[in-house]
């Protein structure tokens, strides 16, 4: 099976990003002053079990990353032509969790559709009944072992699971040495290895309307998440810190101006300057089918816009707490010494104030991230968030939320949606705390000769 | 004082136009005036005829910016820009779409809006001061340590989960109030307590934790070790000496959203079938009504600005070392 690789605009920032991250470790493995923030951060157990759990969501994000199309079987001899479908290598490892669709609703654990339909039965009678799913427990012969196997196999992959999680604890033992992230190491696995032992052959988290796998769909939200959440950072980064910094250190006109744009944009209610973004978004986007390939590359230039949008409109709240922090640096001592030795503005706000207000875009950054998860859902709702096509946490819960009203009550897109993203924010929020209390330099130290 | 409110006031100004330009030029970008026309008059039968009357009849059929036909001062007034701004400034927002005067459906909504806003703000404020006060008090105990890991597990929920799971739990399993809906009078209390109580959980978890911070800030500072030396108790220093410094950092979030309660909430008043101010932007982002969107920018931006004013003014109630001049 040959296959063309994808690289989606996201995907090129995704890796943007990563490589700034990693050239970031780099500089700062280097430099002890800069490395000792990190190592109280790495002291801290909650910090490393919520970053463990972050790396589990980051590792299903980085694969869903991966994107190729696949070539079709050719008829002829004629140049290749690939599948108009985009797929990621995460789809290729989760392959029977995005095959397996059902008609239309099923509950976790389901043998039977959520809705009845007319079968014939084996004496030629028209019955309506609930029918057998197609997959979800396909393997059963009687309806009665569900129980039993669900617990054979949930126990079996337990055991998998917590093995792979022992090995990789010990393996890592001089590195990771709390021993409650060593513990969660090992529950993590264990729990990943019943899940993954489980939805082969069942539901486990239930089918939506169409018979997706709701597991498959919160899944792949992951990835929508992260990529709202980081990405929308690269585009606030640079407006805030420069006109930030320039309008605290430059006053005069220049402060003027700057504040005058951002009391502008802030004065306007948020979701309404957004949805007045999007919607123009939307309809620019409309009108160019031509641009896009696939209805993957269009959706997906969405989400970017939706990220730059996010940023543009959010920027203003940094801007503001840098304008405030270069007021304060710029009357200290050794900046007034700079400016008195003749050093040119530039190098002083490049080289005295940028990294004294590091600190706080960092801290800004972490404290964002969860914000912006938790934005895009709310968005989705008013309807100016990802495209509808979009796999999101957003989308799932609007596609899901009128079905509280059947009856019996559809509750698992909801809560898989919910506890998806509760788990993901909970770690950002917990590893944000962390980094906000080993970056900030209110808070007085004696160890490591801080 | 006055000279400084004058001048504060007379600064709005401009950020008012820039916000009136800004958003006329988001939102005509996006529709030009011949596709608000077609929108609105059926995609079947629309002759050139047909939409030149319609943008006659709503003033649309000008110029946007420059009207380079018109005299003199005309070159800058008579245009769509100009038209549909300058009213603005007087509070006459015009006409919907499905023709009703917004400035009255304004008036209309503002009632319902500040029903559940109100009381979310009060009770909501009350009770995050309260429960910050008791981390305080209890501060590095394990009590202290509960009370910030439930406000960081409340506020890494998302807040649909309350509106959605609130409704559920309350409405649908317990049958205690409607789902949604609203009535005015006396029959109102059963429409708004769900939404006031949502409200409330919803914002306990980011609150509490922040004003727990500013408390903890306060609490470190020299003037507590006096008043402990003096042998004040640890509640009356709480009560009396920290929470009347803590009362700046707070004043510099809350007020500023005091006047946005007029503004009702979007989420919550669209969920409980509320018709306030909240759920009539929405319904008219989604119906693409491009002057009502407008019309409630332009009152978002001048209540926030308000804000900011009466933001400075609580400054001198609460700081005497603050004078505006």
């Amino acid at each position: 099976m040959t296959f063309i690789p994808v690289i989606l605009w996201s995907d090129a920032l995704v890796f943007l990003l990563i490589s700034a991250i990693i050239a970031a470790t780099v500089y700062v493995r280097k430099r002890p002053h800069l490395r000792l923030p990190w190592q109280r951060v790495a002291r801290s157990s909650v910090a490393m079990v919520s970053m463990l759990v972050l790396s589990c969501f980051l590792i299903i994000g980085l694969l869903d990353t991966l994107h190729y199309r696949v070539a079709l079987p050719q008829a002829g001899s004629g140049e290749k032509v690939y599948s108009p479908e985009v797929l990621s290598v995460f789809d290729h490892l989760v392959g029977p969790l995005r095959t397996h669709t059902e008609k239309t609703y099923s509950a976790p654990f389901a043998l039977h559709l959520y809705a009845k339909e007319s079968m014939t039965d084996a004496q030629g009678n028209v019955v309506r009944d609930y029918p057998r799913l197609q997959y979800g427990g396909a393997h059963l012969a009687d309806v009665s072992q569900r129980a039993a196997d669900v617990v054979q196999r949930a126990v079996a992959g337990l055991l998998a699971g917590a093995l792979v999680g022992l090995l990789l604890a010990w393996s890592l033992r001089h590195h990771l040495k709390q021993r409650a992230v060593q513990v969660t190491m090992v529950a993590l696995a264990a729990f990943i290895g019943a899940l993954a032992s489980l939805a082969v052959v069942y539901h486990v988290l239930g089918t939506d309307k169409v018979g997706q796998d709701v597991l498959y769909l919160s899944l792949k939200s992951i990835r929508t998440g992260l990529i709202i959440g980081t990405l929308t950072t690269l585009v606030t980064l640079p407006l805030a810190l420069f006109l930030g910094v320039a309008a605290g250190y430059f006053r005069g006109w220049v402060d003027d101006v700057i504040q005058y744009v951002y009391t502008v944009l802030s004065s306007i209610p948020s979701v309404l300057l957004i949805a007045a973004a999007v919607l123009i978004m939307q309809v620019t986007i409309d009108t160019h089918p031509e641009w896009f390939e696939t209805s993957a590359a269009r959706a997906d230039l969405r989400l970017v816009a939706l990220c730059l949008i996010l940023g543009l409109t959010s920027w203003t709240g940094l801007c503001r707490l840098l304008r405030g922090e270069t007021l304060k640096l710029r009357e200290m001592e050794y900046i007034q010494a700079a400016q008195a030795f003749g050093v040119s503005s530039m190098r002083i706000l490049s080289r005295h104030i940028m990294p004294n207000v590091m600190h706080i875009i960092l801290i800004a950054l972490v404290m964002d991230f969860s914000a912006l998860v938790l934005a895009e859902a709310v968005l989705s709702y008013v309807g100016v968030g990802v495209d509808p096509s979009m796999i999101s946490f957003g989308t799932m819960i609007n596609g899901a939320r009128l079905e509280m009203g059947r009856e019996p009550v559809v509750w698992w897109a909801l809560a898989s949606a919910f506890v998806f993203m509760l788990v993901l924010v909970l770690a950002a929020n917990l590893l944000a705390d962390a980094v906000r209390d080993a970056f900030d330099p209110r808070l007085n130290r004696t160890e490591g000769g801080a | 004082m006055i000279a400084y409110l004058i001048r504060r006031i007379l600064y709005a100004i401009p950020i008012l136009i820039g916000v009136n330009l800004l958003t006329f030029a988001l939102f005509f970008v996006v529709n030009t005036p011949d596709d608000m026309a077609r929108m609105q008059l059926g995609i079947k039968r629309v002759t050139p005829e047909a939409i030149d009357r319609w943008k006659q009849q709503r003033g649309y059929d000008k110029p946007l910016f420059v009207n380079t036909a018109a005299d003199s001062a005309g070159t800058f007034t008579d245009t769509i820009f100009w038209q549909k701004s300058a009213s603005m400034f007087v509070f006459d927002f015009g006409y919907s779409d499905d023709g009703r005067s917004i400035s009255r459906e304004i008036a209309t909504r503002m009632g319902p809006s500040l029903a559940i806003a109100l009381p979310t703000f009060l009770i909501g404020l009350v009770v995050y001061v309260s429960f910050a006060l008791l981390m305080t008090l209890f501060r590095a105990t394990a009590l202290d340590m509960a009370g910030v890991a439930l406000c960081v597990l409340l506020m890494s929920i998302s807040g649909l989960f309350y509106i959605i799971g609130g409704q559920f739990l309350v409405s649908k399993l317990w049958h205690l109030v409607p789902i949604s809906g609203y009535a005015g009078g006396a029959d109102s209390f059963k429409f708004v307590v769900l939404p006031i109580l949502i409200g409330v959980v919803g914002g306990v978890g980011s609150s509490s934790r922040w004003y727990r911070t500013i408390f903890l800030e306060e609490i470190g500072k020299d003037y507590v070790r006096t008043a402990r030396a003096k042998g004040l108790s640890e509640l009356r220093v709480l009560f009396t000496h920290v929470l009347k410094n803590a009362m700046i950092p707070i004043l510099t979030g809350v007020v500023v959203v005091i006047p946005l309660l007029f503004m009702g909430s979007l989420l919550t008043e669209s969920f409980f079938g509320i018709p306030g101010l909240g759920s009539y932007t929405i319904d008219a982002i989604n119906a693409q009504d491009f002057s009502v969107v407008r019309a409630m920018v332009f009152l978002g931006s001048v209540l926030y600005i308000a804000g900011l004013i009466l933001t400075d003014i609580s400054y001198t109630v609460v700081d005497p070392r603050v004078r505006l001049q």
